[in-house]
């Protein structure tokens, strides 16, 4: 009878367990991850977490792990790709075991960053190497390093631009909604492609926040109740060019059928004479280029159609930050991945994309906008955080989808209502909850 | 729902507890506690991963609809009852379940071609069985397959034009491209996709009447259209209570095909899409869970009600 009763005890231990388990948070210490004085120093397994699922299935990640251990022979880097990555890390976070390195979610807070990774040096040491610093500065401290960045503009097939009679780039939206209409006019080309069913190529538009007044702090300056939809503000000119293009019918007929991984096809085809992207497109145009028998050279980049003194700006923003795990308990190891990644891997040359050492030079996809003397403005992220909330609280989202594609939607009269009326909305959602949030 | 199910054909294995009192004979000084603790002991492991599954998350949920939890944050503030203010104060967040009236619309179609489905095959029809697999079939693919084939179907072109146009209605239409034909295209699709379940739970119940009683009244010259007023119909209503229920409840709270396919775009968020998009895209999970808790109160109270209406009556066709 007694063994009974230790048994029934037993279960109903572990019954209790298993309810209160996941808890107990390890210790986070404020420890700096920092780089090995010399590579035999760093040693240990890490895990890193990629939303790259493409790169780790195809083994690409692999070849960079393989290249690492030649300089870290001691250090064995284990890759795990999430395609749902915002989410499921999001998710994790909330236990210790989030990998040694990853990428830093949207999701986290920036004033959280230091409840969760492992401080990579102060702001003055690293903001002098590395661009996009601030975007993870907290309290002087950098929490995270950029993996690459990318410059906003156009993706546009050049032979559908000069069939339709166009050289030169647009220098006003005006112009650039002219040079749609002569496109619609003079060829069988779909002027522009929302890619709306994907959703997320239309959050890539609030990447241009800054092109318009020629202002790298203009991201910065929403942190507050300024109505960004006012007339002649960043917003209201950029979401302005996107309602004239759908408006005038200058896109394609039912967004809600679009398909992201056509579409890469369909613009190197010349089908779709225009998309609005990030930098990091271009690299994959070329591609679909190569794989459909076409000329990978055709794919060009303009910037947003805007000048300032007769000179275009593009804004630089960066992708995913690659930042330690504060519970990881090789940070050495994990430290060492992140230096070596940015700056001997080659990753952001081979991607296109705009370096995060500043000393690297610009990539070979943007020579264009070299060539034709745009100034690159990195965006300041000094009020990202303030901003955040504000756009939270708000529920508008300038970074996820949902309000561009009200107002497609809006364009396209399969909703009711006027421009005017669509951006006085979200002025006055965003001034009230700019009253209440963060700060 | 579980007082319905006993009226199935009760085949399934029952997850009760061995009945008390059934204590060998042999040894009836030996009971006392431990005696009593046996069931709990046989008990313990469907318990612990019910309560691990269902009732600890059921509670957290509702203990974070109490605070502004962003998801993420170790931090989380206590905020009473805003959450739940939040909700009833602010009318766009209750306009959405209009869309339901879309999904309820086509419940109602999808339990007639049940029911009509589910009468014609219990009758002895030549490829019964072939008929019943093709009805059934569609449940068993998974949501996320059927969104993207109905993609292609309803796209530009798509199949669904090119059929049309076969019979010389060549539409150029986007049926996911304004509300009205999106939300109906979608509500289309769950009819499609949730027929077959209906259809099987009426096909068990009317097989399990009585087989006399058919042939009582085609003797006594009974046509079709009688005998499913007059034997059928009575004969499976705790069934088509349940698939009412059911279908309410699933209208009220559709998810997976409409946030596949458009992803809530034009028109055709519903409640779980926002709650969803106010939890992992806005951050506010604290709001979201509110919400949650207030659909989950929505359809518990329209269950009861419909209980009340139609009350669960013992079925006697004899």
């Amino acid at each position: 009878m007694g063994k009974k009763k230790t048994l029934t005890g037993a279960l109903l231990a572990a019954a209790v367990m298993t309810v209160a388990g996941c808890s107990g948070q390890g210790t986070a210490t404020g420890e700096t991850a920092n780089a090995p004085a010399d590579p035999a120093d760093a040693s240990g397994t890490i895990k890193v977490l990629t939303h790259r699922t493409d790169l780790v299935q195809d083994g690409t990640m692999d070849k960079y792990a393989a290249e690492f251990n030649e300089t870290y022979p001691e250090v064995k880097v284990k890759f795990e790709a999430l395609t749902d990555y915002e989410g499921e890390v999001k998710i994790r976070m909330n236990t210790d075991d989030y990998g040694d390195v990853l990428m830093i979610p949207a999701a986290v807070a920036k004033n959280d960053y230091p409840k969760f990774f492992a401080p990579l040096g102060s702001a003055g040491e690293l903001g002098g190497k590395y661009r996009f610093s601030d975007k993870a500065e907290v309290a002087g401290k950098v929490y995270g390093i950029s993996t690459f960045g990318t410059a906003n503009g156009f993706v546009y097939n050049k032979a559908v631009w000069k069939k339709a009679g166009i050289t030169d780039w647009p220098t006003t939206p005006e112009e650039f909604l002219d040079d749609l209409r002569a496109i619609e006019a003079r060829t069988d080309s779909l002027p522009y492609y929302t890619n709306f069913k994907d959703a997320w190529p239309l959050t890539a538009w609030s990447n241009s926040i800054g092109s318009v007044t020629c202002d790298a702090k203009a991201n910065d300056k929403l942190g507050g109740a300024v109505s960004p939809w006012k007339r002649g503000s960043e917003l209201n000119t950029i979401d302005s060019v996107l309602y004239g293009i759908v408006k005038e019918g200058l896109s394609e007929k039912d967004p809600n059928t679009t398909n992201w991984e056509a579409s890469k096809g369909m613009l190197a085809k010349g089908e779709i004479a225009t998309m609005q992207l990030g930098s990091w497109a271009i690299s994959q145009m070329r591609a679909a280029a190569e794989k459909g028998g076409t000329d990978p050279d055709a794919i060009g980049f303009m910037p947003f159609p805007v000048q300032k003194g007769g000179k275009y700006c593009a804004v630089l923003a960066s992708d995913y930050q690659q930042a330690v795990n504060i519970h990881s308990e090789h940070k050495t190891a994990a430290r060492a991945w992140i230096d070596w990644f940015t700056e001997k891997s080659g990753f952001s040359a081979k991607e296109g994309a705009v370096p995060a050492l500043k000393t690297a030079p610009m990539p070979s996809t943007l020579q264009d906008f070299v060539d034709n003397d745009v100034s690159f403005l990195e965006r300041s992220e000094a009020n990202t955080g303030q901003v955040n909330a504000i756009d939270n609280a708000a529920e508008i989202g300038l970074n996820k989808p949902d309000y561009r594609q009200q107002l497609v939607d809006l364009a396209r009269s399969a909703r009711k209502g006027s421009l005017e009326d669509f951006f006085a909305d979200l002025d006055k959602r965003w001034n009230e909850a700019a009253a209440t949030a963060g700060s | 729902m579980t007082e319905t199910t006993h009226t199935a054909p009760a085949k399934v294995p029952r997850a009760d507890a061995p009945p008390p009192g059934t204590a060998r004979p042999s040894s009836p000084r030996r009971g006392g506690l431990p005696r009593r603790l046996t069931p709990w002991l046989f008990l313990a492991v469907p318990l612990v991963l019910l309560v691990t599954f269902t009732y600890v998350p059921v509670a957290n949920m509702v203990y974070y609809s109490f605070t502004d939890w962003d998801g993420v944050s170790p931090e989380r503030n206590f905020t009473g009852l805003e959450n739940y203010r939040q909700i009833f104060t602010r009318p766009e967040l209750f306009r959405v379940f209009f869309v339901s009236f879309y999904y309820l619309a086509a419940s109602v179609l999808q339990i007639a071609i049940a029911l009509y489905f589910a009468t014609v095959l219990s009758f002895n029809l030549r490829f019964r069985n072939l008929f019943k697999g093709i009805l059934f079939f569609p449940y068993l693919i998974n949501g996320v397959a059927i969104g993207f084939v109905f993609l292609y179907f309803f796209q530009d072109g798509g199949t669904l034009d090119s059929v049309l146009s076969w019979f010389g209605a060549g539409t150029d239409r986007a049926w996911l491209g304004d509300p009205e034909t999106a939300n109906t295209s979608l509500a289309g699709v769950s009819v499609w996709r949730y027929a077959g379940l209906n259809f099987v739970l009426f096909l068990g119940a009317i097989q399990s009447i009585p087989a006399e009683l058919y042939e009582a009244a085609q003797l006594d010259g009974a046509t079709r259209w009688q005998q499913f007023r007059h034997i059928i119909a009575p004969g499976i209503r705790p069934v088509i209570g349940l698939s009412v229920i059911l279908a309410i409840s699933g209208s009220l709270s559709v998810f997976e095909i409409p946030y596949i396919m458009t992803g809530g775009a034009t028109g055709t968020t519903t409640f779980v899409i926002q709650t969803v998009k106010l939890a992992f895209q806005f951050n506010k999970t604290g709001l979201a869970s509110a919400a949650a808790v207030v659909l989950l109160l929505i359809i518990l109270l329209i269950t009861w009600i419909q209980r009340r209406l139609v009350p669960d009556e013992k079925v006697d066709l004899v």
